[in-house]
């Protein structure tokens, strides 16, 4: 999808006004956070897990040429192809041209945020290819025509009668008249209706949460078992993965899966985990003829050289989001791309330009609690910061902002004059703010005091207090 | 993290503590500051408030000035370095000496050890007491009951959590009704608040939600950001929720007017006015 996170303030404005979206996004977080929690609490070792992922995740992205390589000759051996594509549209012309060279007519796609980085589908259906999302969520917001709000969970903005208005909208050209409002009926007749599509599609495209090294498979995990339709039914099976979900071996793989599902949702492990390894062999019942890998950078590896590498620790599970208040004040379109919350923060300005989401680093208060929740220890805080020295550096913060700053730091630097000054103007607030204890409105504290009064300050400083009652005491001695 | 861990010098029974007052504090509660003075002095420190002090640079570190963090951080290190301890009434300010001068400093041979050393001895005022000085007894009272917030930067930074509930316990005729999510942020952030009003404005309505829905008397947290971003919002929405800095309770500094809310006293005077 194309980037609006420029529009951050506008959005999220609006985002706070939507009573239904606030009440859905305090339901997931409550939700998923607690399931979390307890997933963790009933897992003594988990702190041991994650110690163990991080250094496996840490070696692997020391030695990733080595490791993509490896990955790269195993897929060959097992009759696969890789693709690497450094771009978002050459990712797109990739699969393009594999789709032209299947002649495909229908498309089924599992869940992938690679894809939505490469904005894959509008690309595919230029080239009147039709497309049909098989997660129950991206095929909500698929008919919708919204981007995912959430990487996990993509249509948890939208409530059960939206869902109930959507399906009745489009499933009548298939004959289904009747309104669904119950969740198993809607799962059933979603099911119905991408039964038929699974059956005619010409290829699949799936996503991948892990790639073996050692072996050259791809991991993906769903909750529903559309991964495995999408990829066995269709002869062509499209794979695609940013380059740095590499593990080494499958023993690696075990203790990322651990921590996965735990981290997502609070379930032990996520209900499917497939493991695909190259193409329908002789001895196979089915799969697919061709399998074909496509592996994206996207700035991966400029990350790889300079401070960010720690992101590329992330496993995609969602806890940093269902733990950010100011996601689960403004829910995840807000943000504006594909990526959401603390990691969408971090990842957004970094694949689509600093100047394009210049909010996002910014609207945070650095609390912290993501980085205390990540599973891979990534620390979040730090990497928003870095980013704001970043927009500092490259003069993308306002001259207003650094001038104010530049006054505060250069008065901020001199103690006497600070405090000559500051003494001066905190008596003429207290006296602004005798009456009520508090100020209403004051002059350029307008973002201060839009949502709330200022507390009047007692009037003298404690600087001012310590001099007069030291200068009382010396005179006293 | 930093594990908590106690320098050689705790075997001295007074040593010698810079108060590091923190910008808020100087300027809108010295209340704060005095209740600091007097805990350290009764804890049996020798303490002394440099001049040569105004912030630890955060706004500036906040928004990416590194070279302006610097600045400020160099002045408050050649202020504070000759102090057994620095404690400061916030665990943001803490935690910004403490965790963030080290590695500002990280590639700066000439102020590298010099960051290290203070860092070393930076505590937040209530684990200091907590943790360094031992101090159990605590002579003050207060009727009702207390809600805490813990805010961010001491709880994820030093690990600020049961300090005051224990020093809190001891306060006479105080007891403790914890709030949901007592450790979610309340929407301050430094600049981000005023950046983002309207977020932040969400964010402290849900803490004031949750701190009336627990049905204490009295909201109490470490941190005069936080306290003055709930208490504004107290204060505009007309709730009584009276706020005060821990230090305030734990000094029995409590007979001045609340951060935010009014007094039992204050409240029946208008009502009768
Ligand atoms: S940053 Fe951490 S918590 Fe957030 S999605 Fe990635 S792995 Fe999960």
């Amino acid at each position: 999808m194309q980037p609006v996170s420029r529009e951050f303030k506008i959005h999220s404005s609006k985002a706070l006004l939507d009573e239904k979206l606030s009440a859905a996004l305090a339901r997931t977080q409550d939700g998923f956070g607690g399931q979390r929690a307890a997933a963790v609490e009933a897992l003594p070792e988990f702190q041991k897990i994650r110690e163990r992922a991080l250094r496996i995740k840490n070696h692997t992205l020391e030695h990733l040429d080595y490791y993509l390589e490896k990955f790269e000759r195993e897929v060959q051996a097992a009759g696969g192809h890789v693709h690497w594509a450094r771009t978002p549209e050459e990712g797109r012309k990739i699969i393009l041209d594999l789709c032209e060279q299947a002649e495909a007519r229908t498309v089924i796609k599992g869940k992938s945020m690679v894809s939505e980085e490469m904005a894959l589908n509008p690309a595919l259906e230029a080239s009147d290819i039709e497309v049909v999302e098989t997660d129950l969520g991206e095929y909500i917001i698929q008919l919708a025509k919204e981007p995912p709000s959430h990487i996990i969970a993509p249509a948890i903005h939208k409530t059960r009668e939206q869902i109930t208005e959507l399906f009745s909208e489009n499933h009548a050209q298939y004959g289904l008249t009747e309104p669904v409002t119950e969740v198993a009926d809607i799962v059933h007749e979603a099911r119905t209706v991408l039964r038929e599509k699974f059956i005619n599609a010409d290829v699949g495209i799936t996503g991948a949460n892990f790639l073996v090294a050692e072996s050259g498979s791809t991991v993906l995990v769903t909750n529903e078992g559309n991964g495995d339709l999408s990829s066995t039914l269709p002869k062509m099976h499209i794979i695609t993965a940013g380059l740095e979900k590499v593990v080494p071996t499958f023993d690696d793989l075990s203790t990322m899966l651990r921590l996965l599902a735990r981290s997502a949702t609070g379930q032990e492990f996520s209900v499917y985990t497939s493991v695909f390894t190259g193409p329908k062999r002789n001895t196979d019942q089915d799969g697919p003829e061709e399998l074909h890998i496509v592996l994206l950078d996207n700035g991966r590896t400029e990350m790889l050289g300079n401070e960010f590498r720690e992101m590329l620790r992330c496993i995609r599970c969602g806890s940093c989001l269902n733990h950010c208040p100011v996601y689960g004040s403004v829910g995840g379109h807000a943000y504006g791309w594909v990526y959401s919350g603390p990691m969408g923060s971090v990842l957004t300005p970094l694949m689509v330009g600093l100047g394009e989401a210049a909010d996002l680093p910014n609207a945070c208060t650095l609390n912290g609690r993501c980085e205390e929740v990540c599973p891979m220890s990534i620390p979040l805080p730090r990497m928003l910061r870095a980013l704001r020295v970043r927009q500092f550096e490259e003069k993308l913060v306002g001259s207003r902002v650094r001038a104010s700053l530049g006054a505060w730091t250069w008065l901020a630097t001199k103690p006497r004059l600070y405090q000559a000054v500051t003494g001066l103007g905190m008596k003429m607030l207290a006296r602004l703010g005798r009456k009520n204890g508090s100020i209403r409105s004051l002059p350029l504290a307008g973002g201060w005091t839009q949502a709330r009064d200022l507390p009047a300050p007692e009037g003298e400083t404690f600087m001012q207090a310590w001099a007069r009652q030291n200068r009382n005491r010396g005179a006293r001695q | 993290m930093k594990a908590v861990d106690k320098p050689a010098s705790t075997e001295n029974p007074s040593p010698s503590v810079g108060l590091f007052v923190t910008c808020l504090v100087d300027l809108f509660r010295p209340n704060v500051g005095f209740a600091a003075l007097d805990l350290l002095e009764q804890a049996g420190a020798r303490v002394d408030v440099p001049q040569a002090q105004v912030c630890c640079g955060q706004p500036a570190f906040n928004t990416g000035d590194e070279k302006g963090t610097k600045a400020i951080a160099q002045g408050v290190i050649a202020a504070f370095e000759h102090f057994d301890y620095v404690v400061a009434p916030s665990g943001s300010c803490a935690g910004m000496i403490r965790e963030h001068y080290p590695v500002l400093f990280a590639q700066d041979p000439k102020w590298s050890g010099r960051a290290e050393a203070v860092a070393d001895k930076t505590w937040e005022l209530i684990s200091f007491l907590n943790d360094v000085m031992g101090v159990d007894d605590i002579s003050a009272s207060l009727d009702g009951n207390y809600t805490y917030h813990d805010s961010c930067s001491g709880l994820r930074e030093l690990g600020i959590s049961h300090q005051p509930r224990n020093l809190l316990s001891a306060v006479r005729g105080l007891s403790c009704s914890e709030m949901k999510d007592s450790n979610v942020c309340c929407g301050f952030g430094g600049t981000f608040c005023v950046k983002y009003p309207d977020i932040s404005e969400r964010m402290v309505n849900d803490k004031i939600r949750n701190a009336v829905d627990s049905g204490a008397d009295y909201l109490l947290g470490g941190d005069m950001g936080c306290l003055m971003n709930i208490a504004g919002k107290l204060s505009r929405d007309k709730v009584d929720l009276q706020v005060y800095h821990v230090a305030e309770v734990l000094a029995d500094r409590t007979d001045v007017s609340p951060i935010a809310g009014r007094t039992p006293e204050q409240r029946t005077r208008s009502e009768d006015s």
